[in-house]
């Protein structure tokens, strides 16, 4: 704070505040400029935030720092300039308009707990597109849209952003004579702090439902709602948590990242793999492996993959492409190889299998039912051996068993990623099982 | 992307990673401070990879309620001097459209990551497209231009994020990254640590000792103003309302023009520096692909097939595609009788080359939005390169 005394936060330089004669607006603006001298805060570290309504027309008639956002979003704006500079002091002044269209902002920012002052200049309709009604217009109230008398209950914002856990609500009317205190005691809330402010409108609520000053407190009773201080249960700021948070964590274990090509490989051209299995076969993640394996021996690798959204059930398939050079395009029409080792798998890849050509090895457990394929067919017991092995190691077996008979490159490059990638349990558990898939296949060579 | 020569020794790091992570990689190393996205597939493990990644560098990365909130947060930060990304897909960038008005409006330097998957509305979930082309241009109220880079692998996309936010700070912008689920959830052997990289840059700031902070000063209506962040030295104002260059509001006509002539010519007078292109030119070549994005390695691959079956084939792959690099595409039309658009949508970018074609030229689309990548073969095929 610098030793400057401010004696207003309200600019000369621009002409007076433009509300209609008697408009809350003028009394709100008003106050809040009587909590900064108060408060005292440095101009150029006070932003005030609006949006829209003529209550959005307020921030350039003050000489702190001005946001001005589109209808509904001021909230949005004051949290982020709050998130990234924890020591501003975000005010953001909406109307209840804004309430509405931006309800979703106002929870969120009670229920994160995010430090900035929301304050709702409340006059129960939009005065600026021409008196409509808003989410507080009271029951039976007319407005432009409901000409018969407003069918719809008005939300009490106050219980709202309390129901949300908001840290502390008060509700006020601009006829209070405390208000600038008020809002300077909202304003250095640590949290989140949001005053309800009830005013009149006087172009357009105002007259066309007789409400005037004492009709204003006539219809809080009516409504049950009270004035003064809602809700005081200070509790930690979003932010403040957040950097706790973050010093606090544990380090993420990073694991290994690069690898070095140290495997020589026996591919010349791109080359196509298809591993179809089910859910929880671990198919994404081996397929992973391989293809680093892959790239240990030198290879370029590209992998796909297709789950349903419901990932713990149904089929789970990667495509994983091989070459010696770069790799273009990254679909196959034709796979090279074809791994099939569940029904989920069989079930989504049916057609695709039926359309396999010659070219084309199918490695496919024991137990399924083929259709019919032009691929040449190897039967392995993948399932027999998982139930030994583990439902988690399936798929490493069938690519222990792919790299044996196809030859691609050295299982030693596929163990080298496993162990580089894998926590050392699970590693020996998976190269074991990649050996075991190599042994079914020796075991059915002459 | 370069492959290690085994025979020369060379030894060459490869990672194996998906592109959204190399967005996210590529984001940090331009020094990305602040990301607030909500989830939406293909886009989602953006977010998670910052969530992973950003505090640990001192910035913050939040889940915001919904799409709005992501970029009414984004824009807050970016103008307290954060350096923001936001990221989405189709549905959500319909969500983004009135915060992007915004952000050009209040020359706001973010990046906006869309990663493509099939639409219009929910679409596939999720599968991939390149459907939002025309609408990153066009999509917020106004007309204004706006910066668009399109990559097709995962190290460009770690590349691209990068220069977006060069571009970004630069221009004081919105700038998009139109990636698409091929790329953002394929993994590639990649090698960030190989791709070269230009000097970061940073947004000009207002020297310190000023009278006062004029927020959109330009002497000239493509000069770039500098910027003081909120809470810095300077009382700053800015506004989604028709402003002067204090940041005022305004309704004098003469005034409202300028403002929008000066959005217009600092994106539009530095088309050069914003082009980048990768070409490769044949000498007396009847045809020519351009081609963008993933598509554009199936075009690679159709276009080796057709030169070695000994047509004349000329291949302009655009990075930039918003602004139109228009002067790249008529130098590369040059002399061609031919030029193929290949997209995964219906004929989008088509539009943008068939306005830049010579009369004589015949200009043919070769289009499709099924989910599935055009293929080499439909691309010789329709395009009449067999």
């Amino acid at each position: 704070m610098s030793d400057v005394r401010y004696e207003t936060y309200m600019t000369g330089s621009i002409k007076p505040l433009p509300f209609c004669p008697g408009c809350g607006h003028r009394t709100l603006n008003e106050a809040l400029d009587g909590a900064l001298v108060k408060l005292q805060l440095d101009p150029e570290k006070v932003v005030i935030v609006t949006d829209i309504g003529c209550i959005g027309v307020s921030d350039q008639y003050f000489t702190t720092s001005a946001f001005h956002g589109l209808h509904g979003r001021s909230i949005t704006y004051a949290c982020g300039l709050k998130l990234a500079r924890p020591e501003l002091t975000v005010i953001a002044l909406k109307g209840d308009g804004g309430c509405g269209i931006g309800g979703t902002h106002l929870l969120n920012v009670a229920r994160r707990n995010i430090g900035i002052t929301l304050i709702v200049a409340n006059n129960f309709n939009y005065g600026m597109t021409g008196g409509q009604h808003s989410v507080t217009t009271p029951s039976e109230g007319i407005t432009s849209s409901t000409p018969w008398g407003n069918i719809e209950e008005p939300i009490d914002l106050c219980s709202t952003a309390a129901a949300a856990g908001a840290a502390w609500v008060y509700r006020a009317t601009t006829f209070d004579k405390d208000l600038a205190d008020v809002f300077a005691t909202a304003i250095e809330q640590p949290g989140f702090a949001m005053i309800d402010v009830w005013e009149l409108c006087t172009a357009y609520y105002g007259p066309r439902n007789q409400l005037k000053k004492k009709d204003l407190f006539a219809l809080l009773d009516r409504q049950e709602f009270k004035l003064g201080l809602q809700v005081d249960q200070p509790r930690p700021e979003y932010g403040a948590r957040y950097r706790q948070a973050c010093e606090q964590r544990n380090q993420v274990a990073t694991t290994k990242g690069a690898i070095e090509p140290s495997y020589p490989n026996f591919i010349d051209k791109q080359t196509g793999i298809v591993i179809a299995g089910g859910a929880g076969q671990k198919i994404r993640s081996s397929a992973t492996l391989f293809a680093k394996g892959a790239i240990y021996a030198g290879l370029q690798a590209t992998q796909k993959d297709d789950y349903p959204i419901t990932v713990q059930a149904g089929h789970s398939i990667s495509v994983i492409i091989l070459s010696p050079e770069r790799i273009d395009y990254t679909g196959i029409e034709s796979p090279d190889f074809f791994l099939l080792l569940s029904p989920e798998g069989l079930a989504r890849a049916r057609e695709r299998i039926e359309r396999l050509p010659a070219t084309c090895t199918l490695y496919a457990d024991e137990a399924l039912e083929l259709p019919a394929t032009n691929a040449q067919v190897h039967r392995l017991p993948f399932a027999d051996l998982g139930v030994r092995v583990g439902k988690l190691h399936v798929a490493t077996t069938a690519l222990g068993a792919l790299l044996e008979d196809s030859g691609l490159f050295p299982a030693e490059a596929f163990a080298a990623a496993i162990e580089s990638f894998q926590r050392p349990e699970i590693a020996e558990a998976n190269v074991k099982a990649m050996k075991a898939g190599a042994g079914l296949v020796r075991k059915t060579r002459p | 992307m370069s492959f290690p020569d085994q025979r020369s020794g060379t030894r060459v790091a490869f990672e194996f990673i998906e592109g959204n992570e190399a967005i996210a990689r590529g984001a940090l190393r331009a020094k990305c401070d602040f990301v607030a996205s909500y989830p939406l597939t293909p886009a989602s493990s953006i977010l998670t990879y910052m969530l992973q990644l950003l505090p640990e560098a001192g910035g913050i990365a939040i889940q915001a309620e919904d799409e709005i909130a992501s970029m009414g947060f984004c824009i807050g930060a970016a103008m307290a001097g954060r350096k923001v990304l936001t990221s989405t897909s189709g549905p959500g960038m319909s969500l983004y459209s009135e915060n992007i008005g915004l952000a050009i409006m209040g020359e706001t330097p973010m990046v906006i990551v869309d990663v493509q998957r099939q639409g219009p509305a929910t679409g596939s979930a999720t599968q991939g497209a390149e459907g939002d082309i025309q609408f990153t241009r066009w999509g917020t109220s106004g007309g204004l231009p706006i910066i668009a880079l399109s990559p097709a692998t995962v190290g460009e996309a770690y590349e691209l994020t990068y220069r977006a936010f060069n571009f970004a700070e630069r221009y004081r912008t919105p700038v998009f990254l139109l990636t698409n689920k091929e790329i953002g959830m394929t993994k590639e052997s990649v090698s960030l640590d190989a791709i070269e990289l230009p000097p970061l840059v940073e947004r000009k700031r207002v020297p310190p000792g000023q009278s006062e902070y004029v927020p959109h000063f330009f002497r000239t209506a493509e000069e770039v103003p500098a910027i003081s962040d909120f809470g810095g030295e300077y009382v700053v104002r800015y506004t989604t309302s028709t402003h002067d260059q204090a940041g005022y509001l305004t309704t004098r006509p003469e005034i409202i023009q300028e403002m929008l002539a000066h959005y217009r010519a600092k994106i539009e007078m530095a088309i050069d520096e914003i082009t980048l292109v990768k070409q490769d030119l044949q000498e007396n070549a009847d045809t020519l692909v351009i081609s963008y994005g993933v598509t554009s390695r199936s075009a690679a691959v159709a276009i080796r097939e057709a030169r070695s079956r000994g047509r004349k084939v000329s291949s302009l792959v655009l990075q930039t595609l918003w602004p139109v690099p228009e002067r790249a595409i008529q130098s590369a039309m040059a002399g061609v009788k031919r030029i193929i658009v290949p997209e995964m949508n219906m004929g989008q970018y088509l539009i943008e080359v068939e306005r830049l074609a010579p009369r004589d030229a015949e200009v043919v689309g070769v289009n499709k939005m099924d989910t599935t990548l055009l293929s080499p073969a439909e691309i010789l095929e329709q395009g009449g390169l067999q």
